[in-house]
């Protein structure tokens, strides 16, 4: 396997893969982007539709829609980092970069909700 | 020095240097933009009943323009496809796509939805005189159907009332470089000494009227011996029909304010404004999310043109390199639209 456009001439330079294997490999998701593409277009009309019905009259209890718009939300943003961000298949270190990304991101809302149990003086909360 | 590694994999990490890269300056931005959204939420859940709006924005507008993102994303990723396939000049047809995608969505941004916020009123009436608007506000009502209740009155700002202490002429020159005039009210109304409204908005009809416009009243509020008495406002369908159920989450198809028009007493109001980031927790949150990520659109874009027009020289040297720098700005492009996808819900629609 070589790359055969490759100007690199860098002392332990592999290639990222065959071309022709590449080209064909690639070949065969373009259909998979549109199909992806409609469907995340048609998940934004469900968004909105959903946000139509009140979920906490059907359920009850509060703040019912706001879950259910983050679940399919949580659902687009999957599949673009799983289709179009090649996330599916992509190599380990990039999966720990977004791991530890996670796990910070996760800590900072956890500060921010912590306020519910321990509430700063002056806010809302604390007069609750 | 040439940089090393843009077409090949390093040999210790499996990948293209600008690839993991890219992934680096992602994870600061989900930090970045995850701080913002953690400050929203602190924001929301700490928002008092009736203090956190509800259809306030455009939501077809804003449909429209995730469409738009999400079609981006896929020309985008059929730009790196084409590239893969080493389809040069098709591959350059979808980065033009991107790009004309991109500038759409920050021309509605910027010269159809900012724009109009900026001119729309809202005041927030005391709790103690919510009583007195309820024909506005529609508190029983929302009570009956055990939802929080509502404080903003908003519209069109018609005119506004004013009282004088201290000389008219500052005030006739203010109003008058805005194209406003300042007449005597009609005999038998209101009683206040006297009104600014846009020239000869008497004559026309409700959805002509100029009107004066929420920064305007406040530089109006600030001339030596002028006091604002009261707000006339062109009220929006909320507040015109408040006890109708479908405004009862008032959202979505963005109506004009409509001819029914209502006075606010000024001492009645606690809070009034345009639409700016002032106006309330949920705008300031709004303008800082959106704005941020209205910086990124048009950094993407830029970054997309620059391609376009100086792409050929490096596909021409090596395809692959060119395949993987359109990679990388697809993958900051996605992050861009992925950010959009959480943005659209909670701002427009919940």
């Amino acid at each position: 396997m070589s790359d055969t456009h490759a100007t690199e001439t860098l002392p332990g330079a592999t290639p990222v893969h065959d071309h022709s294997h590449d080209a064909e490999h690639v070949a065969k998701h373009v259909k998979g982007y549109l199909v992806i593409g409609g469907v995340l277009i048609f998940l934004t009309f469900v968004t909105v539709w959903l946000s139509y019905v009140n979920f906490d009259e059907l359920i009850g209890g509060h703040g019912w829609n706001f879950i259910i718009a983050m679940i399919v939300a949580t659902f687009k943003v999957s599949l673009v980092g799983a289709i179009f961000m090649h996330l599916k298949g992509e190599k380990w270190t990039i999966w720990r970069f977004l791991l530890f990304t996670a796990f910070f991101v996760a800590g900072l809302f956890l500060l921010t909700l912590l306020n519910w149990g321990d509430p700063i003086f002056g806010t809302r909360h604390s007069t609750h | 020095m040439e940089i090393p590694y843009t077409a090949s994999a390093r040999p210790d990490t499996g990948l293209y240097n600008a690839k993991l890269g890219i992934w680096l300056f992602l994870a600061s931005e989900v930090m970045l933009f995850g701080g913002l959204f953690s400050g929203y939420l602190f924001l929301r859940l700490g928002a008092e009943d009736g203090y956190w709006p509800h259809g306030l924005l455009n939501v077809p507008v804003g449909t429209g323009n995730t469409a738009v993102l999400i079609l981006s994303s896929v020309t985008i990723v059929l730009t790196w496809a084409n590239l893969k396939m080493r389809n040069f000049a098709l591959a350059q047809r979808y980065l033009l796509a991107t790009i004309l995608c991109g500038v759409l969505f920050l021309v509605v941004k910027l010269a159809y939805e900012y724009p109009q916020k900026f001119q729309h009123f809202g005041a927030f009436i005391k709790k103690d005189a919510a009583h007195e608007y309820e024909a506005y506000l529609g508190n029983e009502h929302l009570k009956e159907r055990g939802m929080p209740p509502r404080y903003e009155i908003s519209g069109h700002l018609e005119a506004v009332e004013v009282s004088l202490t201290g000389d008219k002429a500052a005030l006739v020159t203010l109003a008058e470089e805005h194209g406003l005039e300042v007449v005597e009210p009609p005999a038998g109304e209101h009683g206040h000494a006297l009104m600014v409204e846009g020239k000869a908005d008497r004559e026309k009809p409700a959805d002509q009227k100029k009107g004066v416009s929420p920064a305007l009243a406040e530089k109006i509020a600030k001339v030596p011996g002028v006091k604002i008495e009261a707000f006339e406002v062109a009220l929006d369908p909320a507040n015109a029909d408040p006890k109708n159920p479908d405004n009862d989450r008032p959202h979505f198809l963005y109506r004009h304010a409509t001819d029914k028009v209502a006075l606010l007493h000024a001492k009645d109001v606690q809070w009034a404004s345009s639409f700016a980031p002032k106006h309330s927790s949920y705008f300031a949150v709004y303008f800082t999310i959106t704005g941020l990520h209205g910086l990124h659109v048009l950094a993407g874009v830029l970054v997309m043109v620059y391609f376009y027009f100086f792409g050929i020289e490096i596909y021409r040297k090596n395809p692959e390199h060119q395949a993987n720098r359109i990679e990388v700005v697809g993958l900051f492009w996605h992050f861009v639209d992925l950010i959009w996808i959480f943005v659209f819900p909670i701002f427009y629609l919940l």
